[in-house]
């Protein structure tokens, strides 16, 4: 098979190469599949964030002092920047989940759903610039 | 004489199928609950981690403070429930894509004990809050308790 390509190859001066990835799917590689991803990466993490939070908000039935210890957790450096990370994780979620609701709903949603990945990454982009200085702020400058 | 069905004549006569379409309204909730979650998440994340000192603000007063208005704790109700069973419906769905079998039952009971249990202790914690409770450290109190050094 290869030698016949060679061949031919010689005979027209140009070599037929494979497909470098699987073609003819419309999702496979592209937006539309990335944005599938990551609603799942981010929905799966925010499950596991939801199930500690309602865990840790029911300390206060227990006493003051036992929620107090466990949300100061949340204060710290390093959760402080886990607050960024869960906030970019639910601001793509929910973007997203707008864009899916469009392409589901609105007549022209299927058509546009590339433009409305993209315009998911800037308004999600936005959001985080708004977001990761204050949040900056208050962990790192905003005392005790 | 034996006849032939018109091309792309259902299986089962579709005014015998009267079964809910489970699966039908559990998509259907999804995107319902999700541009509610999208309203009460993102007020809630503004309120506790924007607005004031962020974090840093969140102790027991504040969250006293903030469900002794009737208004918080009907926001903070409605997410725990939307929340836990869009995001239960959604790990049964992944769970659906990728396991099969005894695997499979096991996971989805465990996602479906983890919100039933979540959203029973999550719903008592609200119902049976008490912004003031006896003995405790009059310093961690909110304001409007009697026993409140602030």
């Amino acid at each position: 098979m290869s030698s016949q390509v060679a061949r031919s190859g010689a005979a027209t001066s140009t070599k037929i190469r494979g497909p470098k990835r699987p073609a003819g799917t419309l999702y496979r590689g592209r937006e539309g599949m990335w944005s599938w991803v990551l609603h799942r990466i981010t929905g799966v993490a925010i499950f596991f964030f939801l199930l500690v939070h309602v865990l840790d908000t029911a300390l206060v039935r227990l006493s003051p002092e036992a929620y107090n210890s466990v949300i100061n957790a949340y204060k710290t450096p390093l959760l402080g920047l886990g607050e960024i990370a869960l906030v970019a994780a639910i601001g793509l979620h929910a973007l997203n989940g707008l864009r899916i609701i469009l392409i589901d709903f609105w007549s022209v949603g299927t058509r546009h759903q590339r433009l409305l990945f993209w315009i998911v990454i800037g308004l999600w982009i936005v959001l985080l610039a708004g977001f990761v200085p204050r949040q900056i702020m208050h962990i790192f400058f905003g005392g005790a | 004489m034996t006849t032939i069905d018109a091309p792309r004549t259902p299986h089962t006569p579709v005014t015998k199928n009267r079964r809910v379409n489970w699966e039908k309204w559990g998509w259907l909730y999804m995107r319902a609950s999700g541009i509610l979650l999208v309203v009460l998440i993102f007020g809630h994340l503004f309120v506790n981690l924007f607005l004031g000192t962020g974090v840093k603000q969140v102790d027991f007063a504040f969250v006293a403070g903030k469900w002794a208005s009737p208004f918080w704790q009907v926001w903070d109700v409605l997410m725990l429930w939307l929340a836990l069973i869009h995001g239960g419906n959604g790990m049964r769905t992944i769970i659906n894509d990728y396991a099969h079998g005894r695997p499979r039952q096991v996971m989805l009971g465990l996602v479906f004990a983890a919100v039933a249990i979540l959203i029973v202790l999550g719903t008592l914690t609200l119902v049976a809050f008490d912004p003031c409770p006896t003995g405790a450290d009059p310093s961690l109190l909110p304001s409007f308790c009697p026993a409140s050094s602030k």
